[in-house]
């Protein structure tokens, strides 16, 4: 796996993700700008200017023609893809730290912060998908404030009108769209925040990270716990592996704690855990820092790793990582 | 929380109900409240209001209670019948303790969760002993039943007797004993307040006698317990204790009572050590005790103390023979700035371990003092270093051992980060030449500070403990090139060139390194109690192959279950040896069955969870399609899309600049 080295960014990464095809790689990042890679070379393609603050989300839809972009400037921006282009601007009371595009693409949630007053809340925004992508409303269609412990992540669930969320107490929760309820919860599903939260390719299940040193893996429906993969290290990121029975996960020590401590107990790797039998198959090595984000290419070929480094890490698989069969005949569906 | 109130004398009709959410916290406040003294008139009473309904309705009619049934007790030493011979060890973390098998299937025996503050196995290993808040707990059998308890609240450091008669106990706190509390000859009565120290019999469970701590003469603020406080005869017939400065008491067993009736007075005495027996004292010590003729005299105990130089006289190591308190051999030292005692662990051999300072007292040499005590007269040696000697450690029933020595300048003030670049030597018993020790070998330029002999003898450890960026683990074999027993007799090799360096490993930050009775294995931990960097254990065979590494958070000791000496006659033994091709043949066989067995058990859990996933899958699947159906849509979006995709062909380019050159055109 000969990894290439992605230097565009001055300070630490907060999200990275493909578009479907996986032959893009977009990035955001602390120094207010988002970039656009090739994934084959790493050859940028070009960034987003426009954020006056760090951006802490991205998200591009299924057709890789609108990329959509949350900030702690308060502003949720809709980009043209293919220009580079912000199409519109929206704008909150509080810092945008998580959004998402629903499965038709024709919606948009976002999670803002609670602070400074503001309570946190839910927004939904329709995606007008007509003409240059312009003429898009300043109204949410629903919006609504999760009660208890602040929301830091969502995602559409399986269903439409069902918003899956993370939050800070590690609870993750379901909630229906239009009304605001919560329809379903887990609130032990962590012991501490849930760091990140990546869904299926059909949304029927997801997997979490968390600072408690564990990831896990949730039925959406019933958000009931299916594995545990339990690690020595607060987790940061963890992404499913399609065509593969793994996940990946992502993390290190504190940032800030990590001066106290040397190199390698910082323990700054990708790890590779079989999602069934919940035991670790490998580490990839490389970054300087702890992990912040990980993602895999929809094909499944290549995966990335964004770090507080600054860097990101695209690896292409070899061949013998799609031969190999380190578990014997064993078919397992995806 | 309500107050029963009298109105008609305007009081409280002096009791409460208090109610609590759950029974634990009941049990906590009837534990820490009950008998709580508000005044000197006014004292706390605490009763379980279920306790009140049970003794309202007593049956007042006398029931013959059933005599007991006797029930056989368990084997107090089952795990030595382990058909694999498999060794034992106890995992301490957050506060549950677990015992398990050392072998191929890890297995946890037992799991106790029961605010256990430290454990420790007794020296052979029949009992784990457990600290609590109330008292000391002993275990044992094949299911770890209680089997003993000693009521010592707020006990911290425990120590058994060589033969795991005896237990002594030291609690911070000096021992109260409160009103009303249990009598009897388990328990401390008013004699023993303010005292510290405890001595039980462990099969009794009686407590023998109490003493106060004594500490080392000097400023209060340097006082520091020397644990184990009480030294015990390596025959538990005696327990001594020093009184730093004054005089040595020992005590007879089981009485208690001072031998002699009179401690032995050494004016300046620091500290004192047992000789501790080898195998041929004991086999003789059984004979004479069992009356067989031909039995030499029982060998008396010996101990060993040294004085520091006093007003004009000099400083002093004293072999001693007890009971009859005849002085063996005495040997003068000068320039002395402290003493250690370190005894070969069978009692051929004492090294006292003497730091020097020149006459100026700037710089500290080392001395080492070595006693044959096996020998007429005792002859001393003297070994001299020029650098300061950090550790000293014996090669268990052999004649060797290893120093670590330093002429760091930053040995006397460690800082954070430092690390102290060391020596490591090892010296032997030259018996072809003039029979004194000499250097085998000399490792320059280490950091570690440990050793650890395995129990066998012949190989050795060598780690960096305590320290932030280096944490090496060397293993070191002594007698490479001969794999006989009767090594030393028939070698001709050169001096020193057996010792090879069969590995190294590393353990981030650990604290503790300990092998397996067997000599097979070492363990090495990192502990909360030191600090909190990837706490965890690993083992490790002898030839530094990681066997097993387990980080755990908060996990804090590690022990391997001690063995009690084999029953085996030297006769057995030499067969057994003889016959090793043909055992070692059996256990690999054994390995291999074992082997297969839990690789078959494996793959069937994966088949077992790959199946439960599939059909989990599948039935999501179901569901999906169902519901996108319900919604009025393709049932699967995705197929032709992808058939479209398949057709897509990628092209690259790669555009590389090879050289640029930049040509200026001067016209």
């Amino acid at each position: 796996m000969r990894p290439i080295l992605l230097q565009g960014h001055e300070r630490s990464l907060t999200q990275i993700k493909f578009n479907r095809e996986g032959d893009l790689l977009f990035s955001a990042s602390k120094d207010h700008v988002i970039n656009v890679w090739f994934t084959d070379n790493g050859e940028r393609l070009g960034t987003y200017d426009g954020h006056n603050g760090t951006v802490w989300t991205i998200d591009v839809d299924s057709q890789s023609t609108f990329l959509v972009s949350g900030s702690a400037d308060n502003l949720m921006k809709l980009w043209s893809v293919q220009t580079g282009k912000c199409l519109f601007t929206w704008e909150f009371n509080t810092a945008v730290k998580r959004v998402a595009f629903s499965e038709t693409d024709d919606q948009i949630v976002c999670v803002t912060e609670q602070r400074m007053g503001y309570q946190g809340a839910i927004w939904i925004f329709d995606i007008n998908r007509e003409g240059d992508g312009t003429q898009q409303s300043k109204e949410p269609a629903n919006m609504f404030h999760p009660v208890g412990s602040k929301a830091t992540l969502c995602a559409f669930a399986h269903v439409p009108g069902m918003i899956v969320t993370g939050h800070e107490s590690g609870k993750v929760a379901l909630f229906d769209a239009k009304t605001g309820e919560e329809v379903q919860s887990n609130e032990r599903a962590h012991m501490d925040v849930v760091t990140d939260l990546q869904l299926s390719s059909d949304r029927s299940y997801f997997v979490t990270s968390s600072k408690d040193k564990t990831a896990r893996l949730h039925e959406t429906k019933t958000l009931e716990v299916l594995k545990t993969y339990t690690t020595e290290t607060p987790l940061n990121s963890a992404a499913l592996s399609p065509g593969k029975p793994y996940v990946l996960l992502g993390g290190g020590q504190e940032a800030m704690s990590v001066t106290t401590t040397s190199l390698r107990q910082g323990k700054f790797e990708t790890r590779f855990w079989h999602k069934i039998f919940e035991e670790e198959i490998g580490r990839v090595k490389g970054h300087f820092g702890p992990i912040n984000t990980i993602a895999v290419s929809p094909k499944g070929d290549c995966y990335a790793s964004g770090g507080e480094d600054g860097f990101v890490r695209v690896h292409h698989y070899d061949e013998s990582y799609f031969r190999a069969k380190p578990y014997g005949d064993l078919e397992v569906d995806e | 929380m309500t107050v029963p109130w009298d109105d008609a004398k305007g009081k409280s009709k002096g009791f409460i109900f208090v109610e609590f959410k759950h029974a634990e916290d009941a049990t906590f406040a009837l534990n820490a409240m009950n008998g709580h003294p508000f005044d000197a008139k006014h004292t706390f009473f605490i009763t379980r209001f279920t306790d009140i309904e049970r003794y309202a309705n007593l049956d007042e009619t006398y029931v013959e209670p059933k005599p007991e049934e006797f029930k056989p007790r368990e084997h107090l030493r089952a795990w030595l019948g382990d058909p694999q011979a498999r060794d034992q060890y106890v995992t301490y973390r957050g506060d549950e303790v677990e015992i398990h098998w050392h072998g191929k299937p890890s297995q946890c025996e037992i799991a106790q969760k029961k605010n256990i503050l430290y454990t420790s196995w007794s020296p052979l290993g029949t009992y784990l002993a457990s600290l609590h808040r109330q008292g000391v707990r002993l275990w044992g059998g094949p299911s770890f039943e209680p089997q003993q308890r000693f009521a010592h609240p707020l006990v911290k450091l425990i120590d058994f007797s060589p033969c795991e008669n005896y237990l002594v106990t030291w609690s911070h706190d000096p021992i109260m004993v409160p009103e009303g509390a249990q009598q009897g000859p388990q328990f401390f009565s008013p004699e023993d307040e303010g005292n510290n120290i405890a001595v039980w019999d462990v099969k009794t469970g009686n407590l023998l006698r109490t003493f106060p701590t004594a500490y080392p003469d000097g400023d209060d603020s340097k006082r520091q317990l020397q644990w184990p406080a009480l030294k015990w005869s390596p025959d538990d017939k005696f327990v001594g204790r020093v009184t730093p400065g004054q005089q040595i008491s020992v005590y007879e067993l089981p009485s208690m009572g001072l031998q002699g009736k009179k401690s032995i007075k050494i004016e300046g005495v620091v500290d004192f050590e047992w000789c501790p027996l080898g195998d041929k004292d004991r086999e003789e010590a059984e004979k004479g005790a069992n009356g067989a003729k031909g039995a030499k005299k029982v060998k008396e105990n010996m101990l060993a103390y040294w004085m520091p130089e006093v007003a004009n006289q000099p400083a002093r190591v004293t072999l001693m023979e007890f009971p009859s308190r005849t002085v063996l051999r005495q040997k003068n030292l000068f320039n002395v700035t402290d003493c250690k005692l370190y005894w070969q662990n069978h009692g051929d051999f004492l090294c006292v371990k003497v730091d020097r300072h020149t006459k100026t007292k700037k710089s500290i040499f080392c001395n080492l003092e070595i006693f044959r005590v096996r020998e007429k007269d005792f002859p001393v040696e003297v070994v001299e270093l020029k650098d300061t000697v950090t550790d000293f450690s014996w090669e268990p029933k052999g004649e060797r051992f290893v120093i670590i020595s330093s002429n760091d300048p930053n040995l006397g003030n460690p800082g954070p980060g430092i690390t102290i670049k060391t020596d490591v030597s090892f010296y032997q018993l030259d018996v072809r030449g003039k029979g004194d020790f000499r250097l085998l070998r000399t490792l320059p330029a280490r950091t570690s500070n440990t050793v650890r002999w395995s129990p066998r003898g012949r190989h050795v450890m060598l780690a960096t403990v305590g320290s932030s960026s280096k944490s090496e683990l060397e293993f070191w074999d002594l007698d490479f090139h001969n794999d006989d027993f009767g090594r030393r007799e028939g070698s001709k090799d050169e001096w020193g060139s057996g010792i090879q360096h069969l590995g190294t490993a590393d353990h981030y930050a650990l604290t503790d390194a300990e092998w397996d009775p067997s000599g097979r294995y070492l363990a090495t931990s990192a502990s909360a109690w030191r600090h909190t960097l990837e706490n965890g254990y690993a083992i490790w065979d002898f030839r530094g192959q990681e066997i097993e590494k387990h980080i755990l958070d908060r996990f804090k000791q590690f022990l391997w279950r001690p063995r009690p000496p084999s029953l085996l006659t030297k006769e057995q033994k030499r067969q057994v040896r003889r016959n090793l091709k043909e055992y070692s043949r059996q256990f690999e066989e054994e390995d291999a069955a074992e082997e297969s067995n839990v690789s078959a058990e494996l793959v069937a859990l994966r088949k077992r969870l790959v199946d439960e996933w599939n059909a989990w899958r599948k039935r999501c699947k179901e569901e999906i399609a169902d519901e996108r159906k319900r919604r009025g849509k393709k049932a699967d979006v995705d197929s032709d899309e992808q058939k479209e995709e398949e057709k897509e062909e990628i092209e690259v380019w790669i555009d590389e600049v090879i050289e640029q050159i930049e040509e200026e055109v001067v016209e």
